[in-house]
């Protein structure tokens, strides 16, 4: 192992595990403000495993996007109906909690054998990439050539998006006074 | 290429799509429950890049942004709801909303 190696290796460990400590701590935590905070952290370490995945693109869309804009809605979201406490496991584990674990465990080890078994060492050799890769120059080509139909089906459900969001706002002040009458 | 290989990777991204279908089983506030949500989007983007790493093309990247995309309009949906919700004084509870069930 040469010393570039080694530094991209402690680069990785350090993300993997703030990524899959704050991932953790998101659902853990029973105050929603939190979690939320912690969702920031684990984006922004999950940006950093997309750097070293060479999807440079990707990882500033990832913190200008997700850990920038839905994250400040979320907080606002939160603010607004002030942080209720929400305890998972009040009252010791339910049935519910016990057999949601069990799930999760189940999809987790399931995931793990079929990588483990099925890849048989074929995925430890990834292509060297080109300059472009992964650069904004590459996206941009991509979207406007061979995957158009993608964008501009995205583009449509973000307009649906906003106008949903728009009706659903403006109709949450009425729907209260047309109950007491 | 430098540092751990693509399967470490996947691992990774098995365990954040674990944790947030963990989240959305346990939790009971619909805020939380999204943001599980987005862990487990996270986790499915990770495993298309690293993937898209792994064949040096960058279509996944292409399908991790359009995931990107549509999570935000899923936040945009999702928080009306539970905003319009708080303001109907329901409670933010999952399971005390049954009023749909048959």
């Amino acid at each position: 192992m040469d010393a570039g190696n080694i530094l991209v290796w402690i680069v990785w460990v350090i993300a993997a595990f703030a990524c899959l400590g704050s991932g953790v701590a998101v659902v853990s935590f029973s105050n929603p403000f939190y979690s939320a905070l912690s969702l920031i952290g684990n984006l922004s370490s999950l940006a950093v495993l997309y750097l070293l995945l060479a999807a440079e693109f990707v990882a500033a869309a990832q913190v200008l996007v997700y850990a920038g804009a839905v994250m400040v809605m979320f907080l606002f979201v939160i603010a607004y109906l002030g942080g209720r406490a929400d305890t998972p496991w009040a009252g010791g584990p339910s049935w519910q909690a016990i057999a949601a674990v069990a799930a999760a465990a189940a999809l987790f080890v399931e995931v793990i054998v079929v990588i483990g078994l099925k890849t048989d060492g074929r995925l430890s050799h990834a292509p060297a990439t080109d300059y472009f890769f992964g650069s904004p120059y590459e996206i941009g080509k991509l979207f406007l050539t061979d995957h158009l139909l993608a964008f501009e089906i995205t583009s449509i459900a973000l307009l649906i998006a906003a106008v949903g969001g728009v009706i659903l706002g403006s109709h949450a002040h009425e729907l209260p006074e047309a109950e007491q009458q | 290429m430098k540092g751990p290989d693509i399967v470490w990777y996947l691992a990774v991204a098995a365990f954040l799509f674990t944790t947030g279908a963990l989240g959305v089983l346990i939790r009971r506030s619909p805020l939380i429950i999204l943001l599980s949500l987005e862990i487990m989007l996270n986790g499915a983007n990770l495993a298309l890049i690293a993937f898209s790493r792994f064949h040096g093309q960058g279509d996944g990247q292409i399908f991790a942004l359009t995931v990107m995309a549509i999570a935000a309009s899923e936040v945009v949906v999702g928080l009306g709801l539970i905003v319009a919700m708080a303001k109907r004084r329901l409670d933010l509870d999952v399971d005390k909303l049954r009023t749909l069930r048959g």
